[in-house]
Order: C-alpha cells, then sequence, then structure tokens
C-alpha cells in the first residue's frame, strides 16, 4: 500500500510539476480564484473578498518589504552595530490608528452587504430546505412541489479500496437525481431547517451558506442573475456520508420555470402529498396511489430503488450493515419479526441512535423498503403493504 | 535585565540534589524542571501521535475517489487529529515552557504548589490515552470534528463518552496548572522583579493563564451537558425537549476562541524573547507589547460569534461580532511592527531559534490576514467551513504556535540540557519545515475559495490537483519533524557543552545568572534584580 502510493504520487506529480512550470495556474484546475459569483450577493462577495486581499497583499509587501530590508542590511555579517532605541509613543500611536483607520474602511461596504444580505423580505418564491442525513428535501411551499434530492454519483465510482474505482463522471460528488430549479431574477426565499443533525446549505456562486438546525427555521435568500447550474455541497459535518450530499441549482428563464412547476404537479395531482422520492423512475410509480392493493414482486422492486436511494449508506447493499455501528439487517430480528415495531421503527427512528425517522418517504416506497428488507438476502418475512404503513402513520 | 554575574554557589547543588532516581524520581516528582522535562516529552509524543493522523487523512486525499480509510474512520481520524493537536501537543507544550521557565524567569526557586504541579502533569496523561483508546472501542473514536456539536455527536456510542472524560480531566489539570502559574508569578517574585520588568514569556502565560481559569470551566460544562443529554434524559441542545443546538456553539465557542489565544500568547511571548537576542537590542516596546497581549486577551472574550455567522444570527449579531473580530487586528499588528521595529537597526544574526522566529512573524501574518478575511462576515459565509479555513487556522497553528515553540526548543535547549544542538541541522529543520508547509497548506487556500468543504474523505475532480500538492507538502513536512526528534536527541548526546548564556544578546535571568545546564534546585536564595 505504502509502496503503491508512492508510485503513484511519483506518477502523478510530473505532470503536475510540468504543469506548474508552465505557468498553467491560468488553468481551470487549478484555480485560485472564489468561483464565479451568479447573485448580487454572491458579486458583493467577490468584490468585497478583493477589496480586502488587495489591502492585505498591500500591507504585506510594504511591512515585510522592510522585514527584509532589515534582514539584508542590518545582520552582524554585514558588520552592523546595533542601535539602542526602543519606545517611541509617536511611531506607537501611529502604528495603532492607521490600521484602526483602514478597518474603518473595510467594515463600511461590509456593513452595507451584510444589511442586504439578511433582507429575505418580499420573496417572489419561497422554498423550504429540510436536510437529513444524507439527503435534502425541497418544498416549493406556494407551488406545492416536494422532492428528495439525492447524490448521484454511483458508489463505484467512489469506493476504491479493493479496485480501482470506475472511470467518475465529470461532476463527481456533485451531481443529484434531482436539482433544485429556480427561476431567474427572482427573488428566492429559502427556509433551511434539518431533521436529524446540523447541515450547511452552501452554494458558493449563489453566495449561500446556510445551517439547518434540527428544530429551528433559518431564513436566506438569493437571487440568480443568469440560467445556469450552480454547485455547492453540505458545509457542516452530519456524520459519515457527509461529503456526500451535494446540493444542484438550476436557474432556468421563468417559462422554463413555470413548465418545470407545471411536471412537477402533473407527477403528482395531490398538493397536499406531494411526496415523491429519489431514484426517479421507477419510484415515481411509488407515488401513484397509496390505497391500491400491491403484490409482493413490485414491492420489492421498488423497495430496492427505495432502499438504495436511503438505506445503503448505513445498511450496506449486502444487508450486513457495518457493526457495530449500523447493525445488519440480514437476519435482523427486527427486520424478520412482526411488522408493527418493524414499521414503527423506520417511521418514527430511533432516538439517540444514527438510525433516524423516514417519515418524509411516501407510504408506499416506505412499504416497499421494509418489504423489500423483509425479503431481501436470507430474510423470509412477509409483504407490508401501504395501508399498513399508513395506519401506522395515524397511529 | 541585570549585570551577568554567575551565582556559582548554585553549581553544586546538583551533588546533593536529594531525589529519587528512576522510575520514581518522574513519578513523584515536584521539581519544576522535571515537571517541565515531563510536559515537553509528552506533547512531542502527541504531536508525532496527531501527525500520524493527519498524514492518514492526507493520504486518503491524495486524490479523489477512497482508496484507505472508509467515511466514518475518516472523521474519526480529523476530529481526533484537532484534539491531538490541540489538547496534547500544543497546549502541554506551552505549560512544559512555563514551569521549565517562569521560575528562572522571576528567580524563584520552584513553581508555588509543587506537589500540584505533579498531578497537572500526571492528569494530562490518562486524558491523552482516553483520547488515543476511544479508537478501539466499538462505534470508533469520536466522528463530529473537534468542535462537537451536538446532535451529532449524540448519535455515536462510548467513544463520546470518553471523550468527554478526557475533556473534563484536561480541563482540570490546565486550571490547576494556571492557579499555580499564577501564583507562582504574583508571589514568588525576586526582590526588584517588578511586573512591568518580567520578560514577556512571563507576562504572556500570566494572561493566558487567567483565560485558561476563565474559559476552561466553560468548556466543561459545555461537555457535562452533552452528557447528561446523552444519558440523563436532559435536553440541554435537543429542539424536541425544548433545548436549542446553537446554544452548544455558542458555549463551545466562548470557550473555543480564548482557546486559539491561549495557544498564541505564550508564542508572542517567546518571540519576543528570541527577536531582541538575536538582533542585539532591546524589544522596541516592552509596554505597549504588554497593553497588547492584554487587550487581545480581552476582546478574545466577545469575538465568538465569527464561528457562527452561518447559523443564522440577526443583522446586529453579525455586524458586533464583525467589528470585534477586525478590531483584535489592531493589537495583533502592534506585535508585529513592534517585533520589526525591534530587528530595524539591530545587528542580526540568524541561528535556528531566530529562522523559526523569523518564519513565525511572516506566517502567522498571512494567517492573521486571513482570519481578517474571514472576519467580514459576508465573506465568511462563502468560505466558512472550507479549506480556507484549514489554511488560516493552520497557518496560526502551525507556522505559529508551532513553529515558536521550535524556536523556543532551540533557543533554551541549551540552559535545558547543556549542550548545543547542532546548527547545521537546526536550520536544515528550519528550511525543510518552511517548505513542507507551505505546499500543504498554502493551496488550501485555494481549494477553499473554489468551495471545497472541510472534513470531508473525498471531493470532486476540479480540487485534485491542490489537494495533491498538499497532501506531498504535508508528507514532507511530517516527515521531516523526524529530524527534529533526532536533533534534540543528538544535542543532548553530544559532547558540545554549551556556554552558560550561548546567545550574545540574551538577557533575562537564566542566561545572566543560571550555569548551562541549569541545576536541578535553582535560585533557592532570590537573586536581586535592579
Ligand atoms: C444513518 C445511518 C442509517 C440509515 C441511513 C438507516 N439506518 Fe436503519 N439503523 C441504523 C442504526 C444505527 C440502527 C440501530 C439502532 C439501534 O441502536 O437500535 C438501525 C436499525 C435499523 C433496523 C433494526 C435492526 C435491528 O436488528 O435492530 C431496521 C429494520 C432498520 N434500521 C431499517 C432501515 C431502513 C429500512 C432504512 C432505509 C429507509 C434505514 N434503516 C436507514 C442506521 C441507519
Ligand atoms: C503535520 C502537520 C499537520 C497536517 C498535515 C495537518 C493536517 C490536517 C488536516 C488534513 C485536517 C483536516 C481538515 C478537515 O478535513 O477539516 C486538519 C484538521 C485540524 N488540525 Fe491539523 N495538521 C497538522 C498539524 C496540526 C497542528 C500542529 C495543529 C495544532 C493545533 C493542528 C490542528 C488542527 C485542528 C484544530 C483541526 C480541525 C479538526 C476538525 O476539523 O475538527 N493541526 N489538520
Ligand atoms: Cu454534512
Ligand atoms: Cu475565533
Amino acid at each position: 500500500m505504502g509502496l503503491d502510493m508512492i508510485r503513484k504520487t511519483i506518477r502523478n506529480a510530473a505532470p503536475a510539476v510540468a504543469a506548474l512550470v508552465m505557468g498553467a495556474t491560468a488553468n481551470a484546475a487549478y484555480d485560485v480564484d472564489i468561483l464565479p459569483p451568479a447573485s448580487p450577493i454572491a458579486q458583493q462577495i467577490y468584490d468585497l473578498h478583493w477589496a480586502i486581499m488587495w489591502v492585505c497583499i498591500v500591507i504585506f509587501v510594504v511591512v515585510f518589504g522592510a522585514m527584509f530590508y532589515s534582514i539584508f542590511k542590518h545582520r552582524k555579517s554585514a558588520g552592523a552595530k546595533a542601535a539602542h532605541f526602543h519606545e517611541n509613543t509617536t511611531v506607537e500611536v501611529i502604528w495603532t490608528v492607521i490600521p484602526f483607520l483602514i478597518l474603518v474602511g473595510m467594515a463600511y461596504p461590509a456593513t452595507k452587504t451584510v444589511l442586504e444580505m439578511k433582507d429575505a423580505s418580499n420573496p417572489d418564491l419561497t422554498i423550504k430546505v429540510t436536510a437529513y442525513q444524507w439527503a435534502w428535501e425541497y418544498d416549493y411551499l406556494q407551488d406545492g412541489v416536494k422532492f428528495n434530492s439525492l447524490l448521484a454519483t454511483p458508489r463505484a465510482q467512489i469506493e476504491e479500496w479493493q479496485k480501482k474505482g470506475e472511470a467518475k463522471n465529470p461532476d463527481y460528488l456533485l451531481e443529484v437525481d434531482n436539482p433544485m430549479v429556480v427561476p431567474v431574477g427572482k427573488k428566492v426565499r429559502l427556509l433551511v431547517t434539518a431533521n436529524d443533525v446540523i447541515h450547511g446549505w452552501y452554494v458558493p456562486q449563489l453566495g449561500i451558506n446556510q445551517y439547518g438546525i434540527p428544530g429551528f427555521v433559518k431564513d436566506t435568500w438569493f437571487k440568480a442573475d443568469k440560467a445556469g447550474t450552480y454547485r455547492g455541497q453540505c458545509s457542516q459535518i452530519c456524520g459519515k456520508e457527509h461529503g456526500y450530499m451535494p446540493i444542484v441549482v438550476v436557474a432556468k428563464a421563468p417559462e422554463d420555470y413555470a413548465k418545470w412547476v407545471k411536471e412537477q404537479q402533473a407527477k403528482n395531482p395531490q398538493a397536499a402529498a406531494p411526496q415523491q422520492v429519489a431514484a426517479a423512475a421507477p419510484v415515481a410509480a411509488v407515488a401513484e396511489d397509496p390505497s391500491r392493493k400491491w403484490t409482493a414482486d413490485e414491492l420489492k422492486a421498488a423497495g430496492e430503488k427505495v432502499y438504495a436511494a436511503n438505506c445503503v449508506a448505513c445498511h450496506q447493499a449486502t444487508g450486513k450493515g457495518m457493526p457495530p455501528a449500523f447493525p445488519a439487517l440480514d437476519g435482523s430480528k427486527v427486520a424478520t419479526g412482526a411488522k408493527g415495531p418493524q414499521i414503527a421503527l423506520v417511521l418514527n427512528g430511533k432516538q439517540g441512535t444514527a438510525m433516524a425517522s423516514f417519515s418524509r418517504l411516501t407510504d408506499a416506497e416506505l412499504a416497499a423498503v421494509i418489504t423489500y428488507t423483509r425479503t431481501a438476502w436470507g430474510n423470509k418475512a412477509g409483504e407490508v403493504q401501504p395501508s399498513e404503513v399508513k395506519a401506522a402513520r395515524k397511529g | 535585565m541585570s549585570a551577568a554575574t554567575h551565582a556559582q554557589d548554585h553549581a553544586h547543588h546538583d551533588d546533593h540534589a536529594h531525589h529519587p532516581t528512576g522510575i520514581k524520581r518522574w513519578l513523584f516528582t515536584t521539581n519544576h524542571k522535571d515537571i517541565g522535562t515531563m510536559y515537553l516529552w509528552f506533547s512531542l509524543a502527541m504531536f508525532f501521535t496527531g501527525g500520524v493522523m493527519a498524514l492518514l487523512i492526507r493520504a486518503e486525499l491524495f486524490q479523489p475517489g477512497l482508496q484507505f480509510v472508509n467515511p466514518e474512520f475518516f472523521n474519526s481520524l480529523t476530529t481526533v487529529h484537532g484534539l491531538v493537536m490541540v489538547f496534547g501537543a500544543i497546549m502541554p507544550a506551552w505549560v512544559g515552557f512555563a514551569n521549565w521557565l517562569i521560575p528562572m524567569q522571576v528567580g524563584a526557586a520552584d513553581m508555588a504548589f509543587p506537589r500540584m504541579n505533579n498531578w497537572s502533569f500526571w492528569l494530562v496523561v490518562p486524558a491523552a490515552i482516553l483520547l488515543v483508546a476511544s479508537f478501539f472501542v466499538p462505534g470508533g473514536a469520536a466522528a463530529s470534528g473537534w468542535t462537537l456539536y451536538p446532535p451529532l455527536i449524540i448519535q455515536q456510542g462510548i467513544s463520546i463518552d470518553m471523550t468527554i472524560l478526557a475533556v473534563h480531566i484536561l480541563g482540570a489539570s490546565s486550571i490547576m496548572g494556571s492557579i499555580n502559574i499564577i501564583t507562582t508569578i504574583l508571589n514568588l517574585r525576586a526582590p526588584g522583579m517588578t511586573l512591568m520588568k518580567m520578560p514577556l514569556f512571563v507576562w504572556t502565560w500570566l494572561i493566558t493563564a487567567y483565560l485558561l481559569i476563565a474559559v476552561m470551566p466553560v468548556l466543561a460544562g459545555a461537555v457535562t451537558m452533552l452528557l447528561t443529554d446523552r444519558h440523563f434524559g436532559t435536553s440541554f441542545f435537543n429542539a424536541a425537549g425544548g433545548g436549542d443546538p446553537t446554544m452548544f456553539m455558542h458555549i463551545f465557542w466562548f470557550f473555543g476562541h480564548p482557546e486559539v489565544y491561549i495557544m498564541i500568547l505564550p508564542a508572542f511571548g517567546v518571540v519576543s524573547a528570541i527577536i531582541p537576542a538575536f538582533a542585539r537590542k532591546p524589544l522596541f516596546g516592552y509596554a505597549s507589547m504588554v497593553y497588547a497581549t492584554a487587550s487581545i486577551a480581552i476582546l478574545s472574550f466577545i469575538v465568538w460569534g465569527h464561528h457562527m455567522f452561518t447559523v443564522g444570527m440577526p443583522a446586529a449579531g453579525q455586524l458586533f461580532f464583525m467589528y470585534a473580530t477586525m478590531l483584535i487586528a489592531v493589537p495583533t499588528g502592534v506585535k508585529v511592527f513592534n517585533w520589526i521595529a525591534t530587528m530595524w537597526q539591530g545587528s542580526m544574526t540568524f541561528e535556528t531559534p531566530m529562522l523559526f522566529s523569523i518564519g513565525f512573524i511572516c506566517l502567522f501574518t498571512i494567517g492573521g490576514f486571513s482570519g481578517l478575511v474571514l472576519a467580514i462576515t459576508p465573506v465568511d459565509i462563502t468560505l466558512h467551513n472550507t479549506y480556507y479555513v484549514v489554511a488560516h487556522f493552520h497557518y496560526v497553528l502551525v507556522s505559529g504556535a508551532l513553529f515558536s515553540i521550535f524556536a523556543g526548543i532551540y533557543f533554551w535547549l541549551p540552559k535545558f540540557t547543556g549542550k548545543m544542538y547542532s546548527e547545521k541541522l537546526g536550520k536544515l529543520h528550519f528550511w525543510l519545515s518552511v517548505i513542507g508547509f507551505n505546499i500543504a497548506f498554502f493551496p488550501q487556500h485555494f481549494l477553499g475559495l473554489a468551495g471545497m468543504p472541510r472534513r470531508i474523505p473525498d471531493y470532486a475532480l476540479q480540487f485534485a490537483e491542490w489537494n495533491m500538492w498538499s497532501s506531498i507538502g504535508a508528507f514532507i513536512f511530517g516527515f521531516s519533524q523526524l529530524l527534529f526528534l533526532y536533533n534534540v536527541i543528538e544535542c543532548i548526546r553530544s559532547n558540545r557543552k554549551a556556554a552558560d548564556n550561548p546567545w550574545e544578546g540574551a538577557d533575562t535571568l537564566e542566561w545572566t545568572h543560571l550555569p548551562s545546564p541549569a541545576p536541578y534546585h535553582s535560585f533557592e536564595t532570590a537573586p536581586v534584580v535592579k
């Protein structure tokens, strides 16, 4: 392993050295700047950053210019004799007051931006963002559209413990199944919260980084300047998959946005229960009619998808879990036991453990995933119908 | 201070120093020099422990994808690396220096409470064992980041309780150490050693000790609430029970920000001793250095909110914490200007301690500037919890605190051991460290600007190049530290006898009044400072 790494290091280092020598820092891969801003606030952040950077650079050059001048001039080997001056009130007052004034100069524009950032009033559109371990849920309050957004990069590209991973997608780790879609030029207010632990909704190009705190709703806002796709990630450590909950915002022209909303609503006629999940196509089917009786095979097939999107991170595709932190479901007493406690567990989670509540999934999805875990691997328990989940939810 | 007259009568004390030998000497010692030595070796051991974790992290981050560790273990590595470096490496190193130097620099025979001093040290050891052992319990070591935020931390297993216990023990140890230091400084100074004649290292530690006493109980309170939330059904930080996770952040950072000054103020003291010694010129503004240190300490209590700009606090809160944080730049600037004015028209030489001190001034200032950038609330919003922050705090902690620890070790090794270190190897250690450090951490600014979050085991492809460089630099830096270990051992074993004052410009009591090595008992009769 060690040797292999050194070899890899050398193999990778050679082109990098070459690139650097050729002054390739202009190359995107050697980016040294904030990403191009895509909202008015992000633009102000960008300008503030460079304003203060330039002040720092100038001070640095002047102060350390003086120091290095002194280092070269006032060295004993160059025959310098030590002077003995010390304490000079005038000098000391000057070097206290000047930095203070510079700081006041910097605080002024920063204050204006802070006040603007905090003003989330009169939005054109409000979206509630709820963070879960490890998915984002977007709820368009006015439009009755609600969906989950999960990492879309396949595990096979990520895990390279045993063997080299598959070739990585260009947007490796920054791609999701269902992006947040917003209209360009409209003020979008976000209500950010979380279900389990603290997360951070962070999209640098839109100038937003907002913690989602369980039990509290915080608001923030942005206005996308131009159509485009803006990517970000969860910014606050939230457990093992923290590195794997990206955020993608697609800004569309208002007409296209309206069209998108129609499509979403069509998928989901009941605005009151507009939940759909992750793994797009097959699971969309899951959402159609919760009162229908499902066949075991239907449930299993849909359940496998739901499981892959929501449970594998902890319980693993093999159902073997990662004991002792995450128990195996294969052979688990709960997963093969009575339906009631199992439905309750998945619906409500277990306080004080990483097993969170999955009540955000629809009845059909829950029934499907529970059926799947009851019947997959070596498990041989019976299926669970959406109606049973519905009843449990009520009770 | 005063004329260089050697108190020769101290030298013979060594002969009939009545102390046990072997392991008992170290277990039961109440001698400030023995305890100082133990603290310093302990700190070095912890530095390597935390260093191994850092290199595992950097190995995983060498390229995208997961090659070596799983995400959970990765989170444990960052968490315990942070805790070990802060509480195991940097803080004990400063307590080690305090033990060795404060009694000698104020002309006292020992610390005020020698037995408590022994306790302070021996408490640190089990705490460190608890931290490291937590890797081996079911569920693995704490994986919440060193900030220990709930509710995430509530989810984990027994290792969290071990971590909480460790923090409690460390806090008790720090408080005892601080009481000892404050009492020693205030009561055991030699005749004539007025407060405003004390060496700056003593001043900075006096202020640091007050900070410790003020904030360690706050941290203890925070982790106790975590403990009761975990096991006794309270809901301090649980919204469902009427609590608030944000409250933990407030309490933690009310401790956390002064904590970073606890790690850096003694560094200011060391650098303020070394620069005049090698410039052969008195410190430019002694009094203003003392006042600047005190102002920084006081301001450090009202800036904690800059770690919380993204929780969604009201505009007034954001503005207050932004202004307060920016204000700290003023006394910090005063310090840097003072050091440079001290060098100005001096007669400088560049032995290893001086090199590390100059490295400190330049690189710490870079860390200070990135801190100023982060103080600007809107800019912090876009950089919070990204690699920019990781770069920032490593510039202040590694090239700040750690470099000045190296500077101090090289500076006082002759006094500690009576031997001279190898100047050639010392300089090599310096250059490898500076180069490795900058390759490792400078690119992290760019990663942060481009939006790479911290505490992630894997990253998007556009971050690959700078991460590769960062890992290369980290390995250069890490392995160079083996040279430091070698230098210290080589120095102890060599037969290059050090002069009582090997530095032309050093003028504090330990140089002017004591032989090298400093005898086991020094200043049993207090020197008179004129
Ligand atoms: C964040 C990690 C995580 C995720 C994601 C997760 N679980 Fe769990 N699960 C746990 C943990 C931890 C436990 C053990 C709780 C305890 O201590 O009793 C658990 C326990 C269970 C159990 C009981 C197992 C037993 O034998 O005690 C079932 C059944 C279960 N989970 C089903 C699911 C299903 C279905 C999903 C997906 C919808 C899921 N879990 C997603 C972490 C997770
Ligand atoms: C060999 C030198 C070092 C290297 C290569 C190194 C590397 C790292 C890395 C890669 C991280 C993880 C960043 C992240 O994912 O958020 C980290 C975190 C940290 N390091 Fe270091 N580090 C070194 C030395 C130090 C030292 C001397 C300190 C002194 C206090 C220190 C303090 C911290 C802290 C406080 C954290 C934050 C932990 C957290 O995120 O909870 N490091 N370091
Ligand atoms: Cu996260
Ligand atoms: Cu702070």
